[in-house]
């Protein structure tokens, strides 16, 4: 391992300036080359691919309950069926989507919310940056689930739109602290410099200067984000909270939870709506734990240490 | 100090923030809920409770904002929370103070239990990088920390309970059997506690290991490691004094700032295992629209939580000679 191989980018098999991807192909590449976050994308393919083809794959409509009640799993029904004599294989087919979509937009909208913010305090400084980060850590400290079940009980029965904003409201400030540090670290740089000398505009350095170069902090946090909404998502529908008579996995484990489906001879009512759940986090949580190695610089300098320690 | 002074303005502001949010809640709702609670509630509670309720909620009030706010202030700040509806006519303070112990005490120990465990494994699995406490353990516990706590309650439920018999599923305590300091009550309410406590343990160690672990590797490159090497100290003691005790300091910070997740968690593990916390107060808050109720809940959650923090900000102080420096951060 020669000295170049190190300061080449962050993937380490885009060497010699041979190939030069853009930040996106970087993070792509990147990812393939991990297999913890292969396996994430791949689960995560797997998923979106259901979510999308839920009316040709699921094998009967997830809301009529027109078969025999807590069946046990058989050819007709592979899941069983609930109380109300529904099928939960299609029942889990469909609340694919819900999951997917809040986590999708719950995850870019915080995302966005935590760039404005994060990265605005950082540029400018002073007192926009202290009231900006107050307000941050204000928001992390409040105990978001306390905060979400009192405003989810407010507005009770409201849809996805709403559960999306409480998310949102509640999760934006964590993405927004790492973003302000971050950003924090590339003032004074040169380039940056350089833009504001040719007399750019505060909001053309952010985007096209700074943010550019935070490529992958910035994609982890859409993981992050998007995996705090989803299991927010299913607290909150599990707990009755939000559209309970819509069909996602939340709300089917609050169905199997009030009618004892894992005491009355149909646990996989509830085993496997949250075992979704659980695949979904845990590939949004293996990709965002790649992206991790991926933004710190110091995880990526220790794993050659291992080599240089050897000896 | 002046670090601490800072923090406790801070926490002053945030306490401010909850108890503005919790004012301007049932104000801003579009009038549906408050005004179906106090409907179901006329008739069934007495007049002058019915005048606190309206107040609390800013209904049918002609004094203007400000002055609601200062008497809402006012109320709070002497323990006035007004009574519970779902518990008519409890005070909701009282009801509190019930169920206070119990999160405490599980929620406390869990949190530390798995703070312990996971520094500790983080420690050892940066210093064996490699091994199979690195290669296997952060994947496995990243993906363990991703599953929903409830749903990992339902199923330790569902094999340890229901299945195994090995613990009750709910509760704190047999249900009629006297409270009292007596061996055979503390057996049960550990009986009582350990599921809960092991869902909550389980899906939170994650976090800690991951940081530790992270924080540990960056410290393993320092030049004082490395001269302690050269030195050939004994490797426990580079691993624990020199290198383990400079890694821990951000998890020390780590622990104020994702001590609202993990408390998150454990509020939904308490709901399903009925454990008479806040968590499952809060839930029967939900269920019994008792808004006062909740939203006390969540007002003493939130003087909680700060008080954890500043329990961590004080540590992080004796801890790290830095801290005390003027110009630090």
């Amino acid at each position: 391992m020669d000295r170049s191989t190190a300061v080449d980018g962050p993937t380490g098999h885009v060497r010699g300036g041979a190939v030069r991807l853009s930040p996106l192909g970087r993070v792509g590449a990147a990812v393939l080359a991990n297999r913890k976050a292969a396996a994430g994308a791949l689960l995560l393919a797997l998923f979106t691919a259901v979510a999308l083809l839920a009316p040709l794959i699921a094998p009967y409509d997830p809301e009529a309950s027109d078969f025999l009640p807590t069946a046990p799993p058989s050819a007709a029904h592979w899941l069983g069926t609930t109380s109300l004599g529904q099928d939960v294989l299609s029942q889990v087919i469909w609340g694919a989507r819900p999951s997917l979509v809040i986590g999708l937009i719950a995850g870019i909208v915080a995302t966005v919310i935590s760039i404005l913010v994060g990265v605005t305090a950082a540029y400018r400084g002073g007192l926009p940056d202290l009231l900006l980060s107050l307000a941050t850590d204000v928001f992390l400290v409040l105990p978001a689930l306390p905060l979400m079940i009192v405003i989810a009980a407010y507005l009770k029965g409201s849809g996805t739109w709403v559960l999306i904003a409480v998310i949102v409201v509640t999760g934006w400030a964590f993405g927004a602290r790492q973003l302000r540090a971050q950003a924090l670290s590339l003032r004074g740089r040169e380039f940056l410099e350089a833009a504001r000398v040719r007399g750019e505009r505060g909001s053309y350095v952010i985007v096209c200067e700074m943010l550019p170069t935070m490529t992958s902090l910035i994609a982890a946090n859409v993981l992050g984000a998007a995996l705090y909404a989803v299991l927010a998502a299913a607290g909150l529908q599990f707990l009755g909270l939000g559209d309970i008579n819509a069909i996602s996995w939340g709300s089917m484990l609050y169905w199997a939870q009030n009618n004892e489906a894992l005491q009355t001879g149909a646990p996989l009512w509830a085993i496997v709506p949250g075992l979704c759940i659980a695949l979904l986090g845990a590939a949004l949580a293996l990709l965002n734990y790649a992206f991790d190695e991926l933004s710190n610089p110091a995880l990526r300098a220790a794993r050659r240490a291992r080599g240089r320690r050897a000896p | 100090m002046a670090v601490i002074a800072r923090r406790l303005v801070f926490f002053v502001i945030t306490l401010w923030a909850a108890l503005t949010i919790n004012f301007f809640l049932p104000r801003l709702m579009p009038g549906g809920p408050v005004l179906a609670m106090m409907s179901r509630f006329r008739g069934h509670v007495t007049p002058q409770a019915m005048r606190s309720l309206e107040l609390a909620f800013g209904v049918d009030i002609h004094e203007n904002l400000l002055a609601q706010y200062i008497q809402y202030l006012g109320d709070i700040a002497q323990g006035r929370f007004g009574l519970s509806v779902s518990f008519f006519p409890v005070p909701v303070a009282q009801i509190l103070m019930q169920a206070l112990p119990w999160t405490l005490g599980l929620i406390g120990v869990t949190t530390i239990i798995s703070f312990a465990l996971g520094t500790l494994i983080g420690m050892v699995a940066a210093w064996r990088r490699g091994g199979l406490a690195d290669s296997v353990l952060p994947p496995v516990l990243v993906v363990v920390s991703a599953f929903p706590y409830f749903w990992f309650g339902l199923i330790c439920i569902y094999l340890f309970s229901a299945g195994l018999g090995w613990f009750p599923s709910g509760f704190a305590y047999d249900l009629g059997s006297p409270v009292a300091l007596s061996w055979s009550f503390a057996g049960q309410v550990l009986r009582h506690a350990a599921l809960p406590a092991f869902t909550i343990t389980i899906t939170s160690i994650g976090g800690w290991l991951l940081t530790m672990r992270n924080n540990m590797i960056a410290t393993l490159s320092e030049d004082y490691v490395r001269m302690a090497r050269a030195k050939g100290l004994s490797p426990l003691r580079i691993m624990v004094l020199y290198a383990g005790r400079n890694a821990v300091l951000p998890n020390i910070t780590g622990f104020a700032l994702s001590l609202g997740f993990v408390l998150s968690g454990a509020l939904l593990t308490e709901i399903v295992f009925t454990y008479p916390g806040l968590g499952y107060l809060l839930y029967q808050a939900v269920v019994g629209e008792d808004y006062p109720l909740m939203q006390a809940i969540f007002l003493l959650i939130t003087v909680a939580v700060l008080a954890a923090v500043l329990l961590a900000d004080v540590a992080n102080v004796l801890l790290d000679p830095r801290t005390r420096g003027h110009q630090y951060r």
